[in-house]
């Protein structure tokens, strides 16, 4: 599905960044279209978290476009501000505020009034409850919602960051290898939720797990050398030569 | 504004309000009414070095507020304090008047000797005493807010933030051991006389300014519990679990710790002030790194991130400070200190307070739920069970 520039949801265009000298990310150009779902694989150190970094302001691209929703240049932006206009991202290590129960972790993530005055005299209102508890049947964690984040499970900590990016209501969420250390179980009910959220949101998923990736059902990147291989559906990637290669092995 | 209030006070906190109360209203009281042979009377001297205990516990609230609660390690908090202390004593000297040695009704002894002809422009107002509050206030809550501007702007975290608050603390130092710094270099200032016409000395004075630092550290208490209760707390301790996770929520991390930084560096400064006239001196001294040091520590072994433990740490370290050096042990309270200092992070990683709760917790949770907690709808059907 060809879609043109500016109505793109993330357009990526000629992205150099390098590292004392070492290129990261490498004329990398990407287009995300509104409400699509994009799964990302590529090996290590091919650029994924990078390209990750890029787009949500904490590394400045030494040249290159990122554009969000058409017209917004990320490049001049910082996390703050990215993270205001609408894009919610997953760690690749899960990080949630662990000493925290989980409810306050989602009520922290809310898109409400972030500036100090308005938290320091915030009252929690009623919509904001109705929505934390949505999020939490979302994410199978009603009924720990007074636990300590820091007291769950490996798997049950990346539902919760889910969630979080959930309560943040962004446009667009970038997610770090969701399923990593997930039982089986739990990797399929999380490619369920990320499809449910899907229907209302754009996504990108960064995943080596391709029995997930297969699941998602979606198109795939190819990332090696910090720039795109191949881009196509998943047989497609997964049959061409150079992708076999550099990932997928013989 | 009222549920501010309201969500801050829990029941240990509302203990520690009340200590504070009792002992600001008791101590003065049994030093003034009770004669002096009785064993009930506190004598001055006692009140005085509480006076300074108190100080203490104030100022180390201020560092439990952005240490506990934001992981902002500020090495460089005695600076505040000496600030506060600074503007107090400037009012203090101001109000020596003629009484002086000189005998000069505007310049202060020191700047007579040091062939000063005329009040240096920074020691205008310093004579009215509101004036001298608010600079109490401001002196040190703009040095932080510049401060914190510079350095959490350019994301200075950690052990660097530590260290330029040490060397902020020692560029003070030197610049206050001047002479031509216009505050009485090496000796600061002293001698003082009256503070708001009262006589700093007297009896009634001492039990006064006493019941005021109470005072202020159960209001610098009720601030910071307020703070750290309300949502703003919450996000103060996602930036010290994991600040980037919080930027990238949405939050402006640095205007969060500029709002703490400077909150905690005002009230470290009314610990100063309020501390200059019960010692009966402020000098450059009080810059000394390691004094900022030291009210770390106080923070650590009370247990940091739990506001009372801070002030009792200032209370109990402060003790024992004031116990050893005036015995044969004296030469020995700094590597005494040092050594509090590793067996506390080694051994009581949480302080006193956080390991008594800590302990407290679980035994209170298994007594709740042994206690059946009365509810309209099944108190009938609890009775037979209870009486089993």
């Amino acid at each position: 599905m060809e879609t043109r520039t500016t109505s793109a949801m993330l357009y990526l265009d000629g992205v150099h960044v390098s590292f004392d000298g070492f290129h990261a990310i490498n004329n990398l150009s990407l287009t995300i279209a509104p409400g699509e779902m994009r799964a990302i694989i590529g090996p290590n150190g091919a650029g994924k978290t990078t390209m990750m970094d890029i787009i949500t302001g904490k590394t400045k691209p030494d040249e290159g476009d990122v554009l969000f929703d058409g017209s917004i240049d990320l490049t001049r932006l910082d996390e703050t501000k990215i993270a205001e206009l609408g894009i919610g991202r997953k760690f690749q290590k899960p990080t949630v505020f662990e000493s925290q129960t989980i409810e306050d972790n989602l009520l922290l993530a809310l898109n409400v009034d972030h500036r100090v005055r308005g938290t320091l005299f915030w009252k929690e209102t009623k919509s904001e409850s109705e929505q934390i508890q949505r999020v939490l049947e979302t994410i199978r964690l009603q009924d720990s919602r007074d636990r300590l984040a820091g007291n769950l499970s490996h798997g049950q900590k990346q539902w919760l960051e889910i969630g979080m990016l959930l309560a943040q209501d962004p446009k667009l969420l970038l997610v770090d290898e969701p399923v990593a250390g997930m039982t089986d179980v739990e990797t399929y009910q999380t490619a369920e939720l990320l499809k449910e959220i899907n229907k209302e949101k754009t996504v990108v998923v960064v995943e080596h797990d391709m029995t997930f990736v297969r699941e998602l059902g979606v198109r795939v990147t190819c990332l090696h050398e910090g720039s795109v291989l191949a881009e196509g559906t998943l047989d497609q990637v997964s049959s061409n030569e150079r992708v076999i290669e550099v990932y997928l092995g013989r | 504004m009222p549920h501010l209030l309201t969500r801050s006070l829990d029941r240990s906190a509302a203990i520690f309000l009340i200590v504070v109360a009792a002992v600001g209203v008791l101590l003065p009281l049994s030093n003034l009414l009770l004669p002096a042979d009785s064993m009930f009377q506190v004598p001055t001297y006692l009140i005085a070095l509480f006076g300074k205990y108190v100080c203490y516990a104030l100022l180390a609230l201020s560092i439990d507020l952005i240490w506990g609660y934001c992981g902002i390690l500020s090495l460089g908090h005695g600076a505040f304090f000496a600030l506060g202390g600074y503007a107090m004593g400037m009012y203090l000297m101001r109000q020596i008047g003629s009484r002086s040695v000189y005998g000069n009704p505007i310049l202060p002894d020191f700047m007579v000797f040091l062939n000063y002809k005329a009040l240096p422009w920074y020691w205008y107002g310093f004579d009215h005493f509101w004036f001298a509050a608010l600079m109490v206030l401001v002196v040190p809550g703009l040095l932080a807010f510049g401060f914190g501007w510079l350095a959490f702007r350019s994301r200075v975290t950690g052990v660097y933030l530590s260290i330029i608050t040490q060397a902020m603390t020692y560029a003070l130092l030197l610049a206050f051991f001047r002479n031509d710094f216009g505050f009485g270099g090496n000796n600061g200032l002293t001698d003082f006389k009256d503070i708001l016409g009262f006589n700093v000395q007297a009896q009634g004075t001492r039990a006064a300014l006493f019941t005021l630092s109470c005072l202020a550290l159960a209001v610098g208490f009720l601030i910071c519990r307020a703070i750290v209760t309300s949502k703003l707390g919450k996000v103060l301790i996602a930036v010290r679990d994991a600040e980037s996770r919080t930027r990238f929520l949405g939050y402006r991390v640095e205007s969060y710790k500029l709002f703490v930084f400077t909150v905690s560096a005002c009230m470290a400064g009314v610990a100063g002030a309020l501390y200059v006239p019960q010692v009966g001196i402020i000098n450059p001294g009080e810059f000394a790194p390691g004094n900022s040091i030291e009210a770390v520590i106080w923070v650590a072994v009370g247990g940091r991130g739990t506001l009372v433990g801070a002030a009792l740490g200032a209370v109990v370290v402060n003790y024992a400070k004031t116990v050893f050096t005036s015995g044969p042990l004296a030469p020995y309270w700094l590597f005494m200190l040092g050594a509090l200092f590793v067996l506390v992070t080694l051994l009581l990683p949480k302080g006193i307070v956080g390991t008594f709760q800590a302990w407290w917790a679980p035994w209170r949770a298994q007594r709740m739920a042994a206690i059946p907690v009365p509810d309209d709808k099944d108190t009938a059907a609890a009775k037979p069970h209870m009486a089993e």
